[in-house]
């Protein structure tokens, strides 16, 4: 394999492992009890005993972060899969059926492209409640328009390849067709445009826990961890700006993968 | 140094698969005298392509030159610097590439991409080079020259790039051209044409010529010498008229063989022997008797029948009529052709005779039933009886499914039998298209064109159809390979009683399966009949024109 003599792709790889050893077992790779307040350990910066330092509660932020991951990263992946599973579909039936209906879908998509991710994402959360479920789908149909985008010209191009017409010359029927040669012949680029989608989808979670719609305290969400950290930022850096490089290294590792993934090297 | 222009000497190349080296042109010596044409034959993957390429040295970045030399006019092309090689490609050696379509620059006006090789070969001011490059066009045959000078790549047909190819190749007076399959993606009457041109500027400028063809008949009509190429090793060579006369090696008796414009007649069918389990036999004897060549009187003589079909497409700027008043009617258990060049609006027909586009007027009769306004379940239920087969066996099989998936997907639409029958039918319908059933696993992108195509047909046989509408199902497929598929048809024609609509450009591949033939030209039937009356005495200008098109005919009447 030519990428692993990448240093940039095996750093990305090492990165997306330790994440998805915090998400299953965290308890691996935690410290300490991530609720467990010390209150003679306060605001300490980071040392060999907190790797990441200690909050205005005396908890160990290393092992925090560490215990966030499963909720930041869920969400994200929730609103991967809403993204590509409602884009999907609508992308489908809009290239396939064509005419009319495709030119009102897509017209619909134009609106929802046009209206920021955050802010749909924001409408969602204000009208289902706050936490992180919430959070998966309305960032998940910020992103639902672009798949609809990627999945419909997909559709366009497999739809007039000639084993789709033999398909129907054989006498199969139209769900037949559909979902045995358009769907996974349309499919292959939409994954990769998935992979990319999850980087900006942890951004997008990330900020909303920030503003605090996620998880109610005392959950570890990495956004929440940064905003925590804001009260103390003149002092107390680290408590802010860990979170936010833990974010900004797992949405680079993300993209480095995902752009393999894509076919790039 | 005897007389040549150029000499190979033990030319050896290697190729890459997956970091792995692999001798695929093994110890290659020939050469080409000045001011001849010599043609190297050879099927897919013999190594034709590749010992052009290493000509030039422009082999594919997996490739590479491991041993001989290349003289031509006093330089070792394998060892001369690549600074001095450029000078020489293009302006002393002349390249016509394959496919016309993606040869030329699509934003360039086709007479700056002549004026571009004169303009660095010679060092010719711009404008004497686009003059020039307007004459050039010219010599090439091109009507309106400096129109088409003006124009795009797309704006051309693939006769007309091909030509402006040629030219560009002439452009700086080379003593050597090579010309890789220059004609394999135009229709026969235009490769006529254009193989013709390319004879004249040989005549003109006493150019010597490598002809790259996987077509014997192509090479029989044009060269004065022939070098067979199987498995990178040139196993004949001599005399264009000793080699087709009188070959010595295997191979090339099968290719003369082969050679539709070198035999004459229809195929025979030849029985095949060999066990077949009861299920098999079963599924034939339903087919037959479906088919049935012993019929009950009952039914209508005519297994197709069309009646006045017309078609109009709108294109920009005004219409165009695919179809005007077409009427042809397919004998039961016959093969009737339609054969014609692009445009002529013979696919068209038998897509409408497929029900798969929408006449504007006519009507399509199946044994004698209406089925021109069938729609949904009544359509779907009469692609039991009615099958296609596509001329892109590239294009037509799903590259995602197994070839045993795709074979029982008819199976599975009609729900004809249980999962391990029709596995089962399936293997066996395999080896009726004479596959290894052991390919059932593989996906289409593992297989060769020929065996694709076998792949098609084996599909389109699954469901038991009385009528196959054959749309070109041998055009994309090297001589040798056509000439298998289409005793394969001729086989199962006899075997199962089959009606074939048949359609292709190529006469020569018509006369080979024909019982009738139906003569296509500009929407309308210029001439229709059994296929010994048309070949043997065509009544319309435009017959005789496609019959004098057939590759070879020069070869066997002189």
């Amino acid at each position: 394999m030519r990428l692993l003599r990448q240093p940039g792709f095996v750093i990305s790889l090492l990165v997306l492992l330790l994440v998805a050893v915090a998400i299953v077992a965290p308890s691996l790779l935690s410290t300490h009890d991530p609720y467990l307040s010390v209150p003679k350990d306060r605001l300490l910066p980071p040392s060999a005993e907190y790797l990441f330092g200690t909050d205005n509660l005396g908890r160990d932020l290393y092992s925090r972060v560490v215990h966030g991951t499963a909720l930041s990263i869920v969400s994200a992946a929730l609103a991967v899969a809403v993204g590509v599973v409602v884009g999907g579909l609508v992308g489908l039936a809009s290239g396939f059926l064509g005419g009319p209906v495709d030119f009102a879908i897509m017209r619909l998509v134009d609106v929802l492209v046009a209206i920021p991710g955050i802010l749909l994402a924001l409408i969602v959360v204000a009208t289902l409640g706050f936490g992180p479920v919430s959070i998966g789908l309305g960032v998940g149909l910020g992103a639902a328009g672009s798949f609809a985008r990627v999945m419909r010209s997909q559709v366009l191009r497999v739809r007039n390849e000639e084993y789709v017409e033999a398909a129907r010359t054989l006498g199969a029927r139209m769900p037949a067709v559909v979902f045995r040669h358009v769907l996974p012949n349309a499919a292959r680029p939409v994954i990769a445009v998935a992979a990319l989608e999850l980087g900006t989808a942890i951004l997008g979670v990330s900020a909303l826990t920030f503003l605090g719609f996620g998880a109610p305290p005392p959950a570890p969400e990495w956004g929440a961890l940064s905003a925590a950290g804001r009260d103390f930022i003149a002092a107390q850096p680290w408590l802010s700006i860990i979170p936010g490089l833990v974010i900004l290294a797992v949405v680079l590792a993300v993209n480095r993968v995902a752009r393999a993934i894509g076919g790039e090297r | 140094m005897s007389g040549a222009l150029l000499q190979v000497d033990g030319l050896r190349v290697d190729y890459s698969t997956r970091g792995r080296w692999k001798e695929v042109v093994h110890d290659i010596s020939f050469e080409v005298p000045a001011g001849k044409v010599v043609a190297l034959v050879g099927e897919s993957g013999s190594g034709k392509s590749t010992v052009s390429q290493a000509l030039i040295r422009r082999l594919p970045e997996n490739g590479r030159i491991t041993g001989g030399s290349i003289r031509f006019a006093g330089n070792d092309l394998v060892r001369l610097p690549e600074r001095a090689l450029r000078k020489i490609r293009g302006a002393q050696i002349g390249f016509v590439p394959q496919d016309p379509g993606s040869s030329l620059n699509p934003l360039m006006r086709v007479g700056e991409q002549i004026a571009e090789t004169l303009r660095i070969h010679r060092r010719m001011p711009r404008a004497a080079a686009a003059a020039r490059a307007v004459e050039i066009l010219d010599e090439v045959g091109i009507p309106e020259p400096a129109l088409r000078a003006s124009q795009y790549p797309h704006e051309l047909s693939g006769g007309l790039r091909q030509r402006a190819l040629i030219g560009i190749a002439w452009a700086c007076g080379p003593q050597f051209v090579i010309a890789d399959e220059p004609t394999s993606a135009l229709d026969v009457t235009v490769q006529r044409h254009v193989l013709d041109q390319l004879d004249e500027l040989v005549q003109q400028h006493g150019t010597a010529v490598l002809l790259i063809t996987h077509d014997l008949a192509v090479a029989a009509d044009r060269a004065d010498e022939i070098i067979v190429m199987y498995q990178g090793e040139i196993v004949e060579r001599g005399a264009t008229a000793d080699v087709l006369n009188a070959p010595t090696h295997e191979y090339t008796r099968r290719l003369v063989a082969a050679a539709p414009g070198l035999r004459e007649g229809r195929l025979v069918p030849q029985v095949q022997a060999g066990e077949e389990s009861a299920l098999f036999a079963a599924f034939r004897e339903r087919v037959a008797a479906q088919a049935g060549s012993s019929a009950p009187s009952a039914r209508a003589e005519s297994i197709l029948e069309v009646r006045g079909l017309g078609k109009t497409y709108g294109v920009r700027g005004g219409s165009f009529l695919a179809a005007d008043d077409v009427s042809f009617a397919v004998p039961r258990g016959k093969t009737l052709s339609i054969v014609g060049e692009s445009g002529s609006g013979k696919t068209t027909s038998a897509r409408i005779a497929a029900r798969l586009v929408q006449p504007d007027a006519g009507t399509i009769l199946l044994d004698g039933e209406d089925i021109t306004r069938a729609t949904g379940e009544s359509l779907r239920q009469l692609r039991r009886r009615m099958q296609v087969v596509y001329q892109n066996p590239f294009g037509s099989l799903d590259p995602r499914m197994t070839v045993e998936r795709i074979v029982a997907e008819p199976l599975r639409s009609f729900r004809v039998g249980d999962r391990s029958s029709q596995r089962l039918l399936v293997r066996e319908l395999l080896e009726r298209v004479r596959l290894s059933s052991e390919l059932a696993d593989r996906r289409p992108g593992e297989l060769s064109g020929g065996q694709r195509q076998r792949v098609a047909i084996a599909r389109a046989l699954a469901i038991g159809p009385e009528l196959m509408i054959l749309d070109e199902p041998v055009s994309a497929l090297d001589v040798s390979v056509q000439e298998q598929i289409l005793q394969l048809l001729v086989d199962l024609q006899a075997e199962f009683g089959l009606s074939y609509l048949f359609i292709s450009h190529d006469l020569g591949v018509v006369r080979q399966i024909s019982d009738r033939i139906v003569v296509m030209q500009k929407g309308r039937v210029v001439e229709s009949g059994d296929a010994a009356d048309v070949l043997g005495a065509p009544a319309h200008e435009y017959t005789r024109e496609l019959i004098a098109a057939i590759p070879g005919s020069s070869a066997v009447s002189g």
